[in-house]
């Protein structure tokens, strides 16, 4: 099955991770198309793959959102050795006893559904290590 | 050396639901009302800045139509939930131009029964999946890469704080909410007067771990306004108008700079550490000095790293800087005595203008059950997210 991914920084395939743009003057990282860097104002980038395991350095557990967004889910920021990802924590119970500051996560992915022309969309997720 | 710039009239309607008022009634009430407490009337206003988020463009125009069409210029300024902040800095600076000698703020928002307010519901999907927006992404983000919604995205800023420092965890961020609430109660203009126990807080229900419902500003009809003068104007004035008049000691607006992980997770501290210490060096005056703090409790995580943020304890120490009882309004830096955005409310763009109003009222000597007694300096902080940081440090009149 044809399969793409849900944001233009993950890359399928036999060893899924997040790829962010580097600025080649001073190295910041994004995840957007970019216009500039936000840091040193350079124009280049070239593209860094992320690691895939990191620290889970905040979370939140969402009860309450908009229509149609699923709760509950835990939404949180991963250190991946110095890059800061956005993600959801996925693969365990939403809830403080099973998600907690400073626990161990990897990347994984997270089927989004199937379109018309029977093409998967993926996503991406980070869940305990232990 | 630019002029002082004073604090002639200001005012505040009620917060709460206003169902028969519209946003041009409850603005017109908060500028007639700030400059009858002035004692100037639309005739001596030179410049006119005011914000509204929700209700459409030109809303200062609109509002002049109501209140007296008299030619000045105006300015409508935007800033998120900074935008009454903002309004006021733009009269300040406008002053110490010298482009006029008085003008007036003026910020409302009609909110009463709004739900999340951002987190937009998703799209219908089906067809064939399209990349779109600066992520290529094929269906909406919100939910699926993390939160959208403001009470997910500060419950994050108050647990990394957690995080990076200890000492805080879901019931201390409730007991924060638990003051506030207490505070509230002495308020006449607060939306809600009602207190909690820390178990009815931590067993309402949950919006965003862990912010439950009480822990998240209230969304309320209100407006605030101010008319500001230059000090030589005001030496002009009576001496009743001269002993009432509240100095801005600082007036300081920043946008977030860049910093690592700023673009994953809103970085709402480095843009308010850098407004404090402007704010501290421009008044003269240090943390230490302040005899109360308004600051943006947006949500009860939010008000712990802004202790931090504005230099009211030591680095790192916002929790046990709270545990000792300091922001408690008997403490040693009562903060919010207003009972702040979780039971005050918070009418985005009036905000910024009212908790200068109610330092203000405090440095006058004119809060009522509330007051704090013998203030003399006081600062009020206002964060919009994206972000813009309005700081003002606030000192009663010598006269």
């Amino acid at each position: 099955m044809e399969r793409v991914p849900l944001v233009d920084y993950l890359v399928l395939g036999d060893e899924p991770h997040l790829v962010a743009a580097e600025c080649t003057d001073c190295g910041a990282r994004y995840f957007d198309r970019r216009s500039a860097c936000a840091r040193c104002g350079g124009l280049e980038f070239g593209s860094a793959d992320v690691p895939t395991e990191g620290v889970l350095t905040t979370f939140t557990i969402v009860q309450f959102a908009a229509e149609g967004v699923e709760v509950p889910f835990v939404a949180g920021v991963v250190d991946c050795d110095g890059t800061s990802v956005k993600g959801n924590v996925v693969n365990t119970p939403p809830d403080p006893e099973h998600v907690t500051l400073g626990m161990r996560v990897r990347l994984t992915t997270v089927p989004v559904g199937t379109d018309a022309d029977g093409v998967e969309a993926v996503g991406y997720g980070f869940e305990p290590i232990d | 050396m630019a002029e002082n710039v004073w604090i002639l009239g200001i005012s505040m309607t009620r917060f709460g639901k206003h169902k028969d008022k519209d946003t041009l009634d409850l603005g017109s009430e908060a500028a007639i009302g700030a400059m009858r407490d002035a004692g100037v009337g639309i005739g001596d206003i030179g410049v006119l800045a005011a914000g509204n988020l929700i209700g459409g463009n030109g809303f200062g125009q609109l509002l002049q139509k109501q209140i007296g069409q008299t030619g000045i210029p105006v300015y409508n300024v935007a800033n998120a939930c900074a935008t009454g902040a903002t309004a006021l800095r733009v009269v300040v600076m406008a002053i110490k131009s010298g482009e006029v000698d008085t003008g007036m703020a003026v910020g409302v928002e009609k909110l009463s029964g709004a739900g999340l307010l951002t987190g937009n519901a998703r799209q219908a999907e089906g067809g064939h999946w399209v990349r779109d927006g600066r992520y290529g992404a094929v269906a909406p983000l919100d939910g699926r890469v993390g939160t959208e919604t403001m009470p997910g995205v500060f419950a994050q800023i108050g647990m990394e704080y957690a995080h990076k420092y200890g000492g805080a965890d879901f019931e201390l961020f409730a007991r924060i909410s638990e003051k506030n609430h207490a505070h509230s109660t002495l308020n006449p203009m607060a939306a809600h007067r009602k207190r909690f126990t820390l178990d009815e807080i931590m067993n309402d229900v949950m919006i965003a771990y862990p912010n439950t419902r009480p822990m998240c500003s209230a969304n309320v009809d209100g407006a605030a306004a101010a008319v500001l003068v230059s000090e030589t104007k005001l030496r002009t004035l009576s001496l009743e108008q001269q002993r009432r008049a509240v100095k801005i000691s600082a007036s300081v607006l920043t946008s977030d700079p860049w910093t690592d992980g700023c673009q994953v997770l809103p970085d709402i501290n480095t843009l308010t550490r850098r407004a404090a210490a402007t704010a501290y060096e421009q008044a003269g005056i240090g943390p230490a000095d302040l005899d109360l703090v308004e600051l943006h409790d947006c949500f009860a995580t939010a008000e712990l790293v802004h202790y931090d943020n504005l230099g009211l304890c030591e680095p790192g120490g916002a929790a046990d800087f709270f545990n000792s009882g300091a922001t408690w309004r008997d403490g040693s830096t009562p903060v919010n005595v207003s009972g702040g955005l979780q039971s005050k409310g918070h009418p985005v763009s009036a905000t910024g203008i009212a908790n200068v109003w109610e330092v203000a009222t405090h440095l006058r000597g004119e809060a009522g059950d509330r007051q704090i007694e013998g203030a003399r300096v006081g600062l009020a902080h206002v964060i919009g997210l994206g972000s813009a940081c309005g700081v003002h440090v606030l000192e009663r009149s010598a006269a």
